[in-house]
This record gives C-alpha cells, sequence and structure tokens, in this order.
C-alpha cells in the first residue's frame, strides 16, 4: 500500500507547505523535518498575516471604548469565538469561554465547578493517560474538598482497560475526566460510549481536547459531552489562544474562576455580581491577538476538511509505525491507525530518547524526548521517557523517511 | 556545531563501559537525585574516612551524558580528599557553565564534558552525579559536625 498515493487524492501538502514560512529553514544545512506538532503545531502565512493585520490596523481593547478602533476588536473577537463554536459543534457562541488554552481551562473547570460542587468522598474519575494538566488541577481541587481520584488503568497495548469500569464508575463519580487522543500513544479512547456510562451514573464528562480538537472533526452535541478543552497552538493558532466549550447549563452553574475587569455587572464593596457565561470567565485583557489568529487557523483548517486532515495523518502514521518497526524500533501504544491518532511514541535500541533526539536534531528532525508530561503512563510503560514522532497537515512520507534514516545514524554512533 | 562535539569517544567509552557502576557495600554517605524531565537516576556510594573520599561508586540509569559524567566522576574523585572533589565538582560546574576554562592534568576524562556547554538543555544531564556527590559528601560533613558537639 503506498502512501503517497492515497495520500495525493486527500489533500496537497505541497501547497500547504508552501503556506508555512518555518518549513524553510535549514537547520545544520538540512531540510526541516518537523515532527513535534503535538507539542505545538507551526502557523501558516494566513495566521501570521491575520495576527500581524490585527495590530497593524485593528488595535483597541475590548467592549469597553466607543469608538471605531475598539468596535472593529470586539468584532474580530467575537468573530473568533463563533468560528471556534462552529468548529467543535458548540449551539452558540456562548458557550465558548477564551483562555489560554487547554490548562488553564482545565484549571477553570477544576476550580469553577469543582469546588463549588464537589463534597467529602466525591469521586473524581481520571485516566493513567492523562496529561499532567488534567491531573494536578484535579488533585488541587480533591485536596481542598476532600474529594477522591480514581483512575482507569490500561491495558498493555495502551488502550483503556474497561473491564471493571463498573467498579470505577459509580454514583459516587462527579466527574470524568478524559483526554480525547493520548499525547504520549496518541490512543482515541471511546468518548460516546465511556459519556454514556458516565452520564448514567450522574457524572459530568470533562473532555481534554488538546490533541483530539487539531486532528479531527469533533461534534460535541454529537458527543454529548459537558466540557472540552481547546489549545489553539497546536491547531495552527497563535500561543496562548485556546479555549474552554461548556454546555450552558454547565457554565451558567459554575463560578467565575479569575476576578477582575470585564466579567463584572456591579462592584460593591463587599460584594460583586458578575455577567453571564462566556463573560463571567474572562477577567481582564483577553488575548485578542492571538483569539484573532486562531479564527485564521480554523478558516484555515476547514478549507483543507478535518476529515481529510485526519484521514491524512491515519496514512502517515501507518507508515511511520510500518517504517520504525522495520528499523527495530518498539512502538508505544495501538497499531490500529482507526483507534489512534497521529503522536508516535517509540523506544529505539536502547539509545536514551535525549541521546537520540540529540543526534536527530543534527540531521534536522525535530522531536519531542520527555516524559511527556505524563509520568503515570511512563510508569505504566516501564521507561523514564519516550521518543515522539507526531504528525499535521505539513508532513510527508518523505518527514517519516527522513527520521528513518536519522534512526541509523544514532544506532552507528551508538552502536 | 557537530556531533562528535558532544559524543565525544571517551563519553561514548564511559557510557557502555561505566566504571565503578556498583553498589559499595559499607559506605558512609549514598545518595540519589532525579532528574525529572528526562528520567535521568544517579546513585553516588561512597565511603568516607578522615576527610578522604576511599572509594566512591554509581548506579543508576539515563542518557549517555548523565550515566557517563557519572562514571568518570568516580574515577576522577576517588582517592581524594573531601575538600579537593568538592573544589573538583565545583570545576566542572564552572566548565559546564562556560566559565572555567578546564585544566586538563586536573581534569583528565572530564574534559570531554567540555562539548556539553553548546547544548544548554543537556548540562543538567551532566551536571546530575556532582549534585549527588556535592549533596552525599555534605551530609556526612553534616553528620560530623554533629558528632563532634
Amino acid at each position: 500500500m503506498s502512501v503517497t498515493e492515497q495520500g495525493a487524492t486527500a489533500i496537497d501538502v505541497e501547497r500547504i507547505r508552501a503556506d508555512f514560512p518555518i518549513l524553510e529553514r535549514r537547520p545544520y544545512g538540512k531540510r526541516i523535518v518537523y515532527l513535534d506538532s503535538a507539542n505545538t503545531s507551526q502557523k501558516p502565512r494566513q495566521v501570521i498575516e491575520t495576527v500581524a493585520d490585527y495590530y497593524a490596523h485593528h488595535n483597541a481593547n475590548l467592549y469597553r471604548a466607543v469608538y471605531e478602533l475598539a468596535e472593529e476588536a470586539t468584532a474580530m473577537f467575537e468573530s473568533a469565538r463563533e468560528k471556534l463554536a462552529g468548529f467543535v459543534g458548540a449551539p452558540d457562541p456562548s458557550t465558548i469561554v477564551f483562555t489560554r488554552g487547554t490548562t488553564e481551562s482545565l484549571n477553570l473547570i477544576a476550580n469553577g465547578w469543582g469546588r463549588k460542587f464537589l463534597r467529602e468522598g466525591d469521586e473524581i474519575l481520571l485516566t493513567d493517560m492523562e496529561h499532567h494538566s488534567n491531573i494536578v488541577p484535579w488533585q488541587f481541587v480533591a485536596n481542598a474538598t476532600g474529594a477522591v481520584l480514581r483512575y482507569v488503568p490500561l491495558t498493555d497495548d495502551g488502550t483503556l482497560e474497561l473491564n471493571d469500569l463498573e467498579d470505577l464508575l459509580t454514583e459516587r463519580t462527579k466527574v470524568l475526566a478524559i483526554t480525547g487522543q493520548s499525547n504520549v500513544l496518541g490512543t482515541l479512547p471511546p468518548l460516546k460510549e465511556l459519556t454514556a456510562a458516565a452520564h448514567a451514573v450522574g457524572a459530568i464528562v470533562v473532555v481534554d481536547g488538546a490533541q483530539l480538537v487539531p486532528h479531527n472533526a469533533v461534534d460535541v452535541q454529537d458527543l454529548a459531552i459537558d466540557a472540552l478543552t481547546i489549545s489553539g497552538h497546536k491547531m495552527l493558532g497563535p500561543t496562548a489562544s485556546g479555549g474552554l466549550y461548556g454546555t450552558a447549563e454547565l457554565l451558567d452553574r459554575m463560578d467565575p474562576f479569575l476576578g477582575g475587569g470585564e466579567m463584572i455587572v456591579e462592584v460593591h464593596h463587599d460584594h460583586s455580581t458578575f455577567k453571564a457565561a462566556p463573560h463571567k470567565f474572562e477577567a481582564g485583557t483577553m488575548n485578542i491577538a492571538q483569539e484573532v489568529g486562531l479564527g485564521a487557523a480554523i478558516d484555515y483548517l476547514q478549507a483543507i476538511g478535518m476529515e481529510a486532515v485526519r484521514a491524512h495523518e491515519k496514512e502517515l502514521t501507518s507508515y511511520a509505525i510500518e517504517r520504525l518497526q522495520e528499523a527495530g524500533a518498539t512502538v508505544h501504544g495501538p497499531k490500529d491507525v482507526d483507534a489512534r491518532g497521529g503522536a508516535v511514541s517509540f523506544w529505539f535500541r536502547d539509545i536514551h530518547p535525549h541521546d537520540l533526539a540529540q543526534v536527530l536534531d543534527q540531521e534536522g528532525v525535530c522531536v519531542r524526548a520527555s516524559h511527556h508530561c505524563a509520568q503515570i503512563l511512563m510508569r505504566h510503560l516501564g521507561v523514564p521517557a519516550t521518543t515522539r514522532a507526531s504528525f499535521y497537515v505539513y508532513n510527508t512520507p518523505d518527514d517519516v523517511d527522513a527520521l528513518v534514516r536519522a534512526l541509523g545514524v544514532a544506532e552507528t554512533v551508538f552502536k | 556545531m557537530a556531533l562528535d562535539d558532544i559524543y565525544k569517544e571517551t563519553i561514548l567509552d564511559h557510557y557502555k563501559n561505566p566504571r565503578n557502576k556498583r553498589g559499595l557495600p559499607g559506605a558512609t554517605v549514598s545518595k540519589t537525585k532525579l532528574n525529572p524531565l528526562c528520567g535521568d537516576e544517579v546513585t553516588v556510594s561512597a565511603t568516607l574516612d578522615g576527610g578522604k573520599v576511599l572509594e566512591v561508586t554509581f548506579q543508576g540509569t539515563g542518557c549517555s551524558i548523565s550515566q557517563s559524567s557519572a562514571s568518570m566522576m568516580t574515577e576522577s574523585v576517588g582517592g581524594r580528599t573531601v575538600d579537593d572533589a568538592l573544589s573538583l565538582a565545583s570545576d566542572v560546574r564552572g566548565m559546564l557553565a562556560g566559565e572555567v576554562e578546564p585544566d586538563e592534568d586536573s581534569f583528565g576524562d572530564l574534559v570531554a564534558l567540555k562539548g556539553v556547554v553548546k547544548y544548554p538543555i543537556r548540562i543538567k544531564c551532566a551536571v546530575l552525579a556532582w549534585d549527588v556527590l556535592q549533596e552525599a559528601v555534605s551530609e556526612d560533613a553534616t553528620a560530623d559536625g554533629a558528632a563532634a558537639h
């Protein structure tokens, strides 16, 4: 099965690559092979130009000024909110809170919802493949409320062990907070099935969408989840762009998290009243240029089509798993590309990931070598760290070939 | 920058054939430290007597830089006085910060670590074993001090 033939019909990678100025860089005189999009994605000219145009021609603060510039800035910011709502299938723009990304979104819901509604003995259900940002905020809340953290374990192939789910998901469970796609293994958990099971016991479902949203068509209403966190910088947008989707009912019940300007209606000596969602969660001056840039990133992704993005990454992932295994690497996580996304973690010939990444760097290949903010998962895998190659719209089978060639160089150095 | 700046033959030799990599029964001090970013782990054990490092060993797992640095550390520190060992640790740290030009006679194989300066993210790998040594030895000094009073 030739990846190139199949890929060519879906998306025009060469045309896409021409939109990304950074891909013209030649590290150590070599073609850059950027395989770290799960960490942060590169930005197309369209996003960079939108941000520059915003600052050059429209910059003003939101809502509070009665002049044309401020009205333009506000309209652009709110238009980005509409785009993001549309992108994840949210019923209304008011169900999207802008945040600086998934970490802030998870902290917002853990604090705004968790501190208000969790009681001693209530249970927070996570999984063993969560990113630290979907663990640590819940630990803070558990410590503050007396709620208990529980974790869905993993199978040997890096999928969720759901045989004993009934013991873990009970009437004590108040929230299931789960990744939509593992940043280490690429694993795609069965979100619909889990959401139905969680709702059956009265728990809310929070999905960490850091890796899910940039790479898959997502419809929050079809999934029937209560909240979804969104990272803009992992989906071609600027750093510090992103948001939180929450059902209107959930956002309404939640307490504000950060207090300050623009989120209030009235302020008195001893108390204040707050705006309705989403504005009650948006204190202070927002990342206006970044969210406007995210709007441009969404336009860019929608022009390609998220089904096509997913199809392209499935082909690259399948090709990468095949080539890596041929080269003697152990690939972690599911091998079936229908059950996983395009983050491929591997272990190669007992060369420590840091040594491996250093050699790959000299070959122009950018990968991540670390515990990927998932130490619980590293313990499950029995490794201190992994090397991870992750793909996006601008990657090609040539990139996979370059990775495998660079592994050969590493093998020579450490033979 | 070239790969052989960092992966010098000496480093690869110590990585593949680590010296003094074993436990040390009867050690008077032992300390373990972790580099959480990459999971490097180094335990340093030493037998100290009369202000001298009689014997020093290490155990651990990690990248070639952290493990070779630990191996070289045991070779260069064994037999020195504690003060001497601490002063060498400080010089190695200085070299890795680009502030100390290594004296080849005193540094021996350790000169090979100089190339790490160009790779800031790897410096903490190279420093790990020396940090552990310093902590282990200082712990003993505290214990001695307490005993003397």
